[in-house]
């Protein structure tokens, strides 16, 4: 055992290029399997405090305040609670099919998880056919929640599920039509591979369905595909952000579950547990497409400018990383300082807030807490100075940013727009998005295979 | 479903076996929504008959506020009777009680000294304001905007701390006197109501910038609820809802009470009567209230703040009727006198009431989203509605 961990830590240390679940090896995608599956109730948990602070403060009040300094624990109480609470099923419910709904709808949004990639040899597995088996996958959840409605017997939920599942269905389309626009710019490059794709014939290469093919395509091309073919890349990446908002059903998109018309949607008649299970998947759902969007479009795991190095420099001790393969520049330097910057920060905004906490003695414990919560922030943004961990958890720091970048759009909608009616929802769907993805997925096409165009076009040299 | 010749009630197993023959090849779809519903301002309940999500009619369904507040009216002195007009239409409770104490001055044929006239125009166009905070907010959320609500009801607190200052309610206020006022103005109340107009007119801009040009505000009200003047006319709609037809009507310009016909405002009216015009025509009404506030402010005589009113109230035997323009509408007290202590006969016509008879026809063949919006947009108070 001791050897084999010993083997792989020497691996990843000498290639980048190693997946450890990509290579078949079961243990390590268990491993993987428990990280982010662990790591994601905690993302949901966060989300549910970060969500109810943000939006508190965009709407002039403060949220959670008394569980925990600043409402921290708040999600936890209320886990509990849901946990406590008494699971009713309806007397006229299908019982069997109202017991497994919830349950489907978790399945299809945490399987997706299976091919995300948190950095090049950060995955549960890379498929060649990743980002078809995301689409696939986080499309069965309409499954769940048109089987919710209809299981629970009751008018509400039924008209909520008949909405969720005629939106969720139009918007997959619009949503295909954007990915399909990515998967032709990976073939512009020459290692756009994955670990199983195909492509790697010269600059007419066939491109690649594996997520962390396209990130590889983009770090090759040296730019994030909301860049490519400027403003091609951009008008998919709106497309997408906007479908990925009706996908989950969120904000201004919320007809199932629109509250002030259905109560509660095809959850109404749900509670305790499997009420908090719909809760568990919307969230992940949205962290899921989240997840595509930035590996599609934002680069995945790669920071801010990948094309631009700077200057090769040398500081001894601390720069250049021990990976001979990884770039040296000045920019990759000051890149690679930005995970602990962001927890210090995250830290001394903990402490700031201490100073500002009532000085009542009850407020003591809290105070306390708030400031054990800030220092140990601020330890973990030291330890991600250590050169060795820097340059391990640089990926996946860059990549949880910029999902949580889209965490922060997801509140932000919703404290801003009111929302769609059921028929505008479709116009907007087929009238607007539709065609819209068909004259890119056209004009991609084009410029993909003849990129002498583009350079006319432009005046820019060949992509 | 009852049998004919028994009159016995059904049993289970034929209702079961009627409804789950119907239950797969019906079209129409009937929804109840309420009382108890996010969206349904209170308990009123709507009885929808849908296809798909199209409305093909509605049946409102109230009374489940009733507290029998007119035949209340009979076992009470005129004195007594004052502070339970506050409580039908709560959110505008000192308009309710500038209406019956006008009402009942008329009948006793005295007029509120001039202070007390400008005191109580101030209090009373406070009020419209605070009253279309609430509907502004409310229905914003009914729309599916949630953030606009938490900015009026901030707003609307600075309104009902005047009040709190001034009559020690902030809700049910019970603010005037027939015949005037007890109480006089409060030191600094000149002051804190001009500072409220300073403060609240960025507000109310505030509250245009997240919604007046918001493409899905314009969808989801440009259209919407659609009623032409001449039927709102024909079913006696009032206020705000009247004006956004297109129908230039406001008591306090065309049967001036109070001392309104002092003040220089405008009545705004829109065209095309639709859910957008009325809440652009309510945007503006903020803003002309903060105009007669400002001048009455600028105003305010010296001098008494009650009339000569006699402890005991016997009016004359009569009737009269008196109506003012509440945040809602045309607000009407009949008062029957039979030249005892005690009204004879008290008659409300609640502007939300009648308004409230207009949503069916505002909702045919709109969406059932639709009807929420029409909801919202007629700007009804259940506590009004029922009485």
């Amino acid at each position: 055992m001791h050897d084999f961990l010993q083997q792989y830590v020497l691996n990843y240390l000498d290639s980048k290029g190693l997946t450890p679940g990509g290579a078949g090896n079961i243990f390590w995608a268990t491993v993987y399997i428990l990280l982010v599956f662990g790591g994601l109730s905690v993302a949901v948990i966060a989300m549910n405090w970060l969500e109810r602070k943000i939006l508190a403060h965009m709407q002039v009040r403060l949220g959670p305040m008394r569980v925990g300094p600043h409402g921290l624990l708040q999600p936890i109480a209320d886990a509990l609670k849901l946990l406590l609470k008494e699971d009713i099923i309806p007397a006229e419910a299908d019982k069997i099919i109202f017991w497994i709904a919830p349950f489907i709808v978790v399945l299809a949004a945490f399987t997706v998880f299976v091919v995300v990639p948190f950095g090049p040899t950060h995955a549960i597995t890379d498929m060649n056919i990743g980002i078809l088996f995301m689409l696939g996958v986080s499309s069965l959840s309409v499954l769940g929640i048109v089987t919710a409605g209809w299981a629970s017997n009751s008018h509400y939920p039924l008209i909520g599920a008949l909405r969720s599942s005629a939106q969720m269905v139009s918007y997959e389309v619009a949503m295909g039509l954007a990915v399909v626009s990515v998967i032709m710019m990976t073939s512009l490059g020459s290692i756009a591979t994955g670990l199983y794709g195909a492509g790697n014939i010269g600059s007419q290469a066939s491109g690649t369905l594996s997520m962390i093919g396209i990130v590889q395509a983009q770090q090759e091309q040296g730019v994030w595909f909301v860049f490519k073919f400027f403003p091609l890349g951009l008008i998919g990446f709106a497309m997408f952000a906007i479908a990925m908002v009706a996908e989950t059903n969120r904000a201004p998109f919320d007809l199932p579950e629109a509250e002030s018309e259905l109560t509660a949607g095809f959850h109404t008649e749900y509670s305790g547990f499997r009420w908090s299970l719909f809760f568990l998947a919307e969230y992940s759902a949205m962290i899921a497409v989240s997840s595509i969007a930035v590996t599609l479009w934002l680069g995945g795991w790669l920071r801010p400018f990948p094309g631009i190095h700077g200057p090769s420099i040398a500081i001894p001790h601390i720069w250049p990383p021990a990976d001979p393969t990884a770039p040296t520049g000045a920019l990759d330097f000051v890149f690679a300082l930005f995970p602990g910057i962001a927890f210090l920060l995250l830290g001394a905004m903990c402490f700031y807030n201490v100073r500002r906490m009532p000085k009542h003695p009850l407020f003591k414990i809290q105070t306390v807490g708030l400031a054990g919560f800030g220092a140990v922030l601020g330890l973990i943004g030291l330890i991600m100075f250590i050169p060795p961990v820097r340059d391990r958890v640089g990926d996946i720091f860059w990549f949880a940013a910029k999902v949580a970048a889209f965490m922060y759009l997801y509140i932000w909608y919703r404290g801003t727009f009111p929302r769609y009616r059921f028929d505008q929802l479709m116009k907007v769907g087929w009238k607007v998005l539709l065609p819209m993805g068909l004259a890119l997925l056209v004009l991609t096409a084009v410029f993909a295979m003849h990129g002498e165009l583009w350079a006319q076009f432009t005046g820019a040299g060949h992509p | 479903m009852t049998d004919p010749n028994t009159l016995s009630p059904p049993s289970l197993e034929t209702h079961v076996a009627a409804r789950d023959e119907t239950f797969l090849d019906t079209n129409e779809l009937v929804i109840n929504m309420g009382p108890q519903h996010p969206a349904t301002h209170g308990v009123l309940r709507v009885i929808l008959r849908l296809d798909g999500e199209k409305v093909l009619g509605l049946e409102c369904v109230i009374g489940y506020l009733h507290r029998g507040v007119e035949k209340i009216a009979e076992h009470r002195t005129y004195t007594m009777f004052n502070p339970y007009v506050d409580r039908m239409d709560y959110v505008a409770a000192v308009s309710n009680g500038l209406g019956y104490c006008e009402a009942v001055e008329k009948l006793l044929n005295v007029e509120a000294p001039p202070r007390a006239q400008y005191i109580r125009v101030i209090l009373t166009e406070l009020n419209r304001i605070a009253s279309h905070q609430l509907w502004l907010g409310t229905h914003a959320l009914d729309i599916g905007a949630i953030t606009p609500l938490f900015y009026t009801f901030r707003d609307r607190e600075e309104i009902l701390k005047i009040f709190e200052k001034y009559c020690g309610a902030r809700l049910t206020t019970h603010a005037f006197r027939i015949g005037g006022l007890q109480y006089e103005a409060y030191d600094g109340f000149e002051k804190d109501v001009k500072s409220f107009v300073d403060f609240v007119k960025p507000k109310v801009d505030e509250y245009e910038e997240l919604l007046t040009t918001n493409r899905i505000w314009l969808e989801r009200t440009r259209g919407v609820g659609v009623i032409s003047g001449k039927d709102c006319i024909a079913l006696g709609v009032t206020g705000p809802v009247l004006r956004a037809s297109g129908v230039k009507w406001d008591i306090r310009k065309a049967l001036p009470y109070a001392n309104y016909k002092n003040f220089d405002f405008e009545i705004p009216t829109g065209q095309n009567g639709d859910t957008y015009d009325r809440y652009l025509v309510r945007m503006v009404e903020m803003r002309q209230s903060l105009r007669i506030i400002e001048q009455a402010v600028a105003g305010i005589p010296e001098g008494p703040i009650m009339a000569k009113v006699a402890k005991v109230m016997k009016p004359p035997v009569g009737e009269i009727y008196h109506s003012i323009e509440a945040p809602k509408g045309e607000l009407g007290y009949f008062i029957v006198s039979d030249g005892s202590t005690q009204p004879y006969r008290v008659r409300v016509r609640p502007p939300s009431f009648v308004n409230l008879q207009a949503l069916d026809v505002m909702c045919r063949g709109q969406l059932v989203a639709d009807v929420i919006a029409v909801i919202g947009t007629l700007d009804i108070v259940l506590g009004e509605v029922d009485r």
